[in-house]
């Protein structure tokens, strides 16, 4: 079955106070679709003036935002999940024109697992209670959890509507206002989302700037009244960021890159099983959502004793990917998020080759029948070192870096051999390497004989240059509020000091 | 023989040269990771701490050029060519200043051979 591109508004605006708002310059991009090369609608170009009015209608909202119960705001999250329930299809057909990825992941991760996180964090806080403490007899010390205000949201291209819920939904739960700017590349379905909860939100609550990120990304980060910025992108922005923090003295949470990687030990075949079976496709998972994640598995570990007969089994699975238009239920493999994007990668191909890694399948444009000049890419194994740079490097896309090891130690090593931190995956069916192996990996999140799961009750986030500070997890909350201490005496004596 | 560690396209000079004029003295930063990784991250100059352990590659347009140690490591043997693409639309989310005015910069690279790689070790001044 193979869905039908919607007609979209020919021209989108800022979302600002609960209202629509045109971009003060009068200035406006073109969305272009990567399914198919053509322009999906107009978005606003913003500069630090617009950047102002939504600071400003987020901090009116603020002031009585502050003071609604957490009945108020998990009821309000509960409705915000429903709307995009009630919505699934619509936004996930959205987001797959806006991205490039199948519909298959759309319908059944991207979408699901939004509307999962919200009623995931309207759950935990009427679940939770800060602290009390008897210091002594007479004195009482309470944690109270405050909202830090106004908080500031950079997100990136590769999970539009997901990574929006991953950090809307834990900082309106904790009482925050927001500030979000969508990448560049796919804001449309971000506001398509605004379009089917803005009737259940308080007004000023969520504000939606769009544009390009390098003055307004400055003007956001260094504004007196933004307390917090989350980011995710790039290492280099991700250090920008956290020096304007330091001019305000604020929080930031960062979640960069990754070179994750996912190590497969010789048990994995000792039966051709079920297990067996799914080892083979937690490999082929770099090439989940076209390889454009910062957990994608990009790098292979292999025991040395079973390279070859799993190699030749992957190989036979990998030939039966279906790749084409994203909207085709039946396709696992969509286009890449831009053009850009497109011949970053094949830069990327070109220099594995040059560095004399061996292409095992794939390496090349695909060519689209129905849509020749959308941007895709045929899933690419490369067989080398880990001194590679396409072993080092985040290349974003759907290829992979494969390398075997002798023993344990070795795995580890070449595993911890990044800069990064942030995925990893290991597989096995003997417990005690399990555990040895998932302890010894330097990164946020190790799955263990599993990958790209995303469940909202799991933290996640990088060690090393993969970021600061964790996203998902009711634990996000205190990354979204303040810890006031009240301390009370009840004892009617002075201290006896003065 | 002579090998450039860093070079940049003419049509990436016209740009570097248009932000200077907008902006002042610039500074360039090798990124990396994520959506708009591997690419070179163009700010104001008094608006970046360069990294104090961070490598310079070199200068363009009298613009200093640096990049993270480690990751100079895997980039010793590419020579870093810095390109940059018209970019109306798909310009990420990087705080990079040339995409404000429409373009993207792009770090194109090249494998040395293994007689420029020697000639580049030994006149390399790190």
């Amino acid at each position: 079955m193979t869905y039908v591109k919607p007609t979209y508004k020919p021209q989108y605006e800022n979302f600002i106070g609960g209202e629509w708002v045109a971009p003060i310059s009068g200035e406006y991009f073109d969305n272009i679709s990567p399914v198919d090369g053509e322009v999906l609608t107009r978005i606003p170009r913003s500069n630090e003036a617009d950047v102002e009015l939504a600071i400003q209608a987020a901090n009116k909202a603020f002031q009585s935002y502050k003071h609604t119960s957490v009945v108020e705001r998990s009821l309000m999250l509960n409705k915000v999940a429903d709307a995009i329930e009630a919505n699934l299809e619509a936004l996930a057909i959205a987001e797959t024109l806006d991205n490039g990825k199948t519909i298959r992941e759309t319908l059944y991760a991207d979408v699901p697992l939004v509307v999962d996180h919200f009623r995931y964090f309207a759950s935990v806080i009427r679940a939770e209670s800060g602290t009390v403490a008897d210091i002594d007899e007479n004195t009482i010390s309470q944690e109270i959890f405050e909202p830090y205000g106004v908080v500031a949201q950079i997100i990136p291209w590769n999970f539009p509507l997901l990574m929006a819920a991953w950090k809307l939904a834990p900082a309106l739960a904790a009482g925050n206002c927001i500030v979000m700017k969508p990448a560049s590349a796919t804001p449309m379905s971000i506001l398509l989302l605004m379009e089917t909860i803005q009737d259940v939100l308080p007004k000023g609550t969520i504000n939606i700037i769009n544009g390009a990120g390098g003055k307004i990304g400055k003007y956001i980060s260094t504004h007196p009244d933004v307390k917090k910025v989350g980011f995710t992108g790039e290492t280099t922005t991700g250090q920008l960021i956290m020096q304007y923090a330091t001019e305000n003295i604020i929080p930031t949470t960062l979640e960069l890159g990754g070179k994750s990687p996912n190590i497969f030990f010789e048990s994995i075949m000792a039966a051709d099983d079920e297990f067996f079976d799914k080892a083979i496709e937690g490999l082929i998972l770099f090439a989940f959502n076209s390889g454009e994640v910062c957990t994608c598995p990009s790098r292979a570990l292999i025991q040395e004793s079973i390279y070859e007969p799993f190699m030749k089994r992957v190989l036979e699975r990998m030939e039966a990917i279906k790749l084409g238009n994203p909207l085709d239920v039946a396709n696992m493999m969509g286009a890449q998020c831009s053009l850009n994007q497109k011949e970053k990668i094949l830069e990327y191909i070109n220099i594995g080759k040059e560095e004399g890694a061996e292409c095992l399948i794939g390496g090349e444009v695909y060519e689209s029948e129905t849509y020749p000049n959308g941007f895709y890419i045929k899933p690419t194994v490369f067989k080398g070192h880990n001194k590679m740079r396409i072993f080092q490097e985040e290349i974003f896309g759907p290829v992979l870096a494969v390398t075997t090891f002798k023993d344990e130690d070795e795995a580890l090593a070449i595993a911890n051999d990044s800069i990064y931190g942030l995925g990893s995956g290991v597989w096995s069916r003997d417990a005690h390497q399990l555990h040895k192996i998932s302890r010894g990996i330097e990164a946020g999140r190790v799955w263990v004989n599993c990958y790209h799961a995303y469940p909202s009750h799991a933290s996640f986030g990088g060690y090393k240059k993969s970021g600061l500070g964790r996203e998902t997890h009711m634990m996000m909350l205190n990354s979204y509020r303040h810890t006031k201490n009240i301390l009370t005496s009840y004892n009617k004596s002075a201290m006896g000091f003065f | 023989m002579n090998v450039e560690r860093l070079t940049v396209t003419p049509n990436a000079v016209e740009v570097i040269e248009r932000l200077k004029k907008e902006n002042g003295e610039l500074v360039f930063n090798q990124s990396g990771g994520c959506c708009d990784g591997t690419a070179p991250m163009c700010y104001e100059k008094s608006d970046f701490y360069v990294p104090s352990r961070n490598v310079k590659m070199g200068e363009i347009c009298g613009c200093e050029f640096f990049i993270d140690k480690d990751q100079y490591e895997y980039f010793r043997h590419s020579q870093i060519i810095i390109d940059v693409r018209e970019e109306a639309s798909a310009f990420g989310n990087s705080f990079s200043l040339e995409i404000d005015i429409g373009y993207q910069f792009i770090t194109r690279s090249r494998i040395f051979t293994d007689e420029e790689y020697t000639y580049i070790n030994e006149h390399s001044q790190e």
